[in-house]
């Protein structure tokens, strides 16, 4: 892949640092790629920054509040380490924002080169069962598709990444068929280049860019939606941590110990701004041509 | 426009056919067997059997679409498995409560949107402008279940001025001043996120309609600046905008499914909840085939708004 990229690049006359020099230049980016990294290092470590596992439960000590010895952002209702619960918790909601995403991002790469690429009778195929799967609000379908099967974090990853297949599919499309009409792939095409060939070292390439951006500033509103597939009960079961599993726990106790609703949601908020800045950041970096888009969801 | 309408309400009925499709396949998704969940684990084979066949569950798959299609149509989705309730009679009123609440929200996040927008392209760089740019980029990761107990906690646990839940008080007498007490919190819930996007949408939008060429000869004309907004800037700035506001009603029926949870309301969205939860199928599917219909059908009303606001766009 890096080879295609770097061919891809040097094909457009724009040399590779000058990408990274842009991604350096927007702070904002910058330290959401750095809070992340911190984030995922903590969520992977969490066993060497804790001492207690998430499902210790001390009931001397329920409802301790922020701050307590030992207890660094306090107890739930249980008297279980919020700390800890919060980074066992991220491993689950991190990876259910970004497998999906991943995994959609294949498919739709797939089926909207495919479509974009063959028109026709394929193209048609393809884009009207994806026009269907569009007619469903995003949160609703994956409601309703997480709901029929066994509640569990496969279920959740499986029902985010149909519910996103479309959105990349027919941004993927719109891209494939943008670069097939360029002249380069018409001069592939007379220097007797395969279509298969065509499609993987011209055209793959530069679709790459733009579902990467989307794909990133996606990860952010699916860590959104996975936690309210998790606080709906959808996503793992108790005891296990997630964090939208533990701003339903909660809920119970609102009034008594806010900070167990509280911490959880800062969590989900500040991950997720800070992958709407990082493709904020990517695309500017990727794709100088087009200015700062306003994000839609 | 009559052309327009035809051409687009007929590309809808495959889409429409499609949901179906979609809809009922959900029900195969679905683990452990229909006979076994209606009769019970202690059941007979034979017993299972028989009502298998009875529901024409032995019979193929897409026999069985036709069947459950047909009755669909009809407004027939059969009975809950959980209440024994034929399932249009559970979900109508229902319905009625969430149209309720997504239409305040959809208003509360259009008079928040616009005019923040608006104003914000119109002061460009200010502090007004680049404050209500941070507070958008903020509302729009927030989580809408997370922001609603954030409201609970502050306007109904700790300052007391608002119900916690519900759209009625018991006590009450169902009047409209209860309703709307009931409402404020769960339409605000609902309406932050989509009013976030419509507002950076708007001025998006308007800061692009503000610097065409037609603007500055308005302007250099020495047309009156409320008359140039009004007649230049915001019918340009208009289509796209609807066109994104229509965008979001999906992203707020999302929205409106979760706040229906934390705050009890007494919608489709607490009904899905309940009925996934109690993993009564009948009524997940017609919960979803009904919101999946009406957002089909709001995204054609949306594109007629435009087509009537801007002829051009009947050609494309």
């Amino acid at each position: 892949m890096d080879a295609l990229t770097s061919t891809a690049v040097a094909s457009r006359g724009r040399p590779r640092h000058w990408r990274l020099a842009a991604f350096a230049r927007d702070r904002a980016a910058v330290l959401s790629a750095a809070l992340l990294l911190v984030v995922v290092v903590a969520c992977i470590a969490a066993p060497l920054i804790t001492s207690v596992g998430p499902y210790a439960a001390d009931d001397s000590l329920r409802y301790a509040s922020p701050l307590t010895s030992g207890y660094l952002l306090g107890t739930d209702q249980q008297g279980r380490d919020e700390l800890a619960r919060l980074l066992w918790g991220g491993r689950v909601s991190l990876a259910v924002g970004v497998v999906p995403t991943l995994c959609a991002s294949a498919i739709g790469l797939a089926l909207g080169m495919a479509a974009g690429l063959a028109r026709g009778l394929l193209d048609g195929i393809i884009m009207r069962t994806l026009d269907v799967l569009f007619a469903f609000p995003i949160v609703l379908f994956a409601i309703a598709l997480a709901g029929a099967m066994t509640p569990g974090i496969n279920t959740e990853i499986i029902s985010i990444t149909i519910v996103l297949i479309p959105y990349i599919g027919r941004l993927a499309r719109t891209a494939a068929m943008e670069v097939a009409a360029m002249p380069y792939i018409e001069a592939a095409r007379a220097a007797g280049g395969s279509p298969l060939e065509i499609a993987r070292r011209y055209v793959f390439p530069n679709v790459l860019s733009p579902v990467l951006v989307y794909a990133t500033t996606l990860m952010g509103l699916m860590i959104v939606v996975g936690s309210g597939l998790s606080f709906l009960g959808l996503g793992v079961q108790p005891p296990t941590a997630d964090w939208g599993a533990m701003v339903a726990d909660g809920r119970i106790v609102l009034n008594i110990a806010p900070h167990v609703t509280l911490i959880p949601g800062i969590a989900i908020l500040a991950v997720s701004l800070a992958f709407n800045f990082l493709g904020d950041g990517l695309r500017d970096a990727l794709d100088p041509r087009t200015g700062r888009r306003s994000r839609a969801a | 426009m009559s052309r327009f309408l035809i051409s687009r309400l007929g590309s809808v009925i495959p889409v429409m056919f499609g949901v179906s499709v979609v809809v009922f396949l959900l029900m195969q998704l679905a683990p452990g067997d229909v006979a076994t969940a209606l009769l019970g684990p202690q059941a007979t084979v034979a017993a299972k059997e028989a009502l298998r066949h009875a529901l024409g569950l032995d019979r193929p798959l897409p026999v069985q679409y036709g069947v459950w299609l047909t009755h669909a149509v009809r407004g027939d989705f059969g009975v809950s498995i959980a209440t024994q309730e034929p399932v249009m009679d559970l979900v109508l009123p229902r319905f009625l409560n969430t149209l309720v609440l997504t239409f305040s929200s959809l208003l509360l996040a259009i008079l928040i949107g616009y005019p923040v927008g608006i104003f914000a392209a119109l002061r460009s760089q200010t502090v007004f402008d680049r404050g209500a740019m941070a507070v958008t980029l903020l509302l729009g990761s927030t989580p809408p279940y997370w922001l609603g107990l954030l409201l609970v906690l502050l306007f109904a646990l700790r300052l007391h001025w608002l119900p916690v839940s519900g759209m009625y008080d018991i006590a009450g007498n169902g009047g409209l001043g209860d309703l709307l007490r009931h409402l404020i919190l769960p339409a605000i819930t609902t309406a932050l996120g989509p009013a976030a996007i419509i507002t950076r949408m708007v001025r998006a939008s308007v800061r692009d309609a503000l610097s065409r060429p037609h603007v500055r000869v308005a302007r250099a004309k020495g047309l009156p600046r409320r008359r140039l907004l009004r007649r230049h800037v915001l019918r340009n700035a208009l289509p796209p905008v609807i066109t994104i506001t229509g965008l979001q009603l999906g992203y707020l029926v999302g929205g409106a499914l979760l706040t229906e949870v934390v705050f009890d309301w007494p919608g489709l969205g607490s009904l899905l909840y309940t009925s996934i939860t109690a993993r009564d199928l009948p009524v997940v599917q017609a919960t979803t085939l009904l919101i999946g219909l009406c957002f089909v059908l709001a995204n054609i009303v949306v594109d007629l708004i435009n087509v009537l606001l801007d002829p051009r766009l009947q050609e494309g």
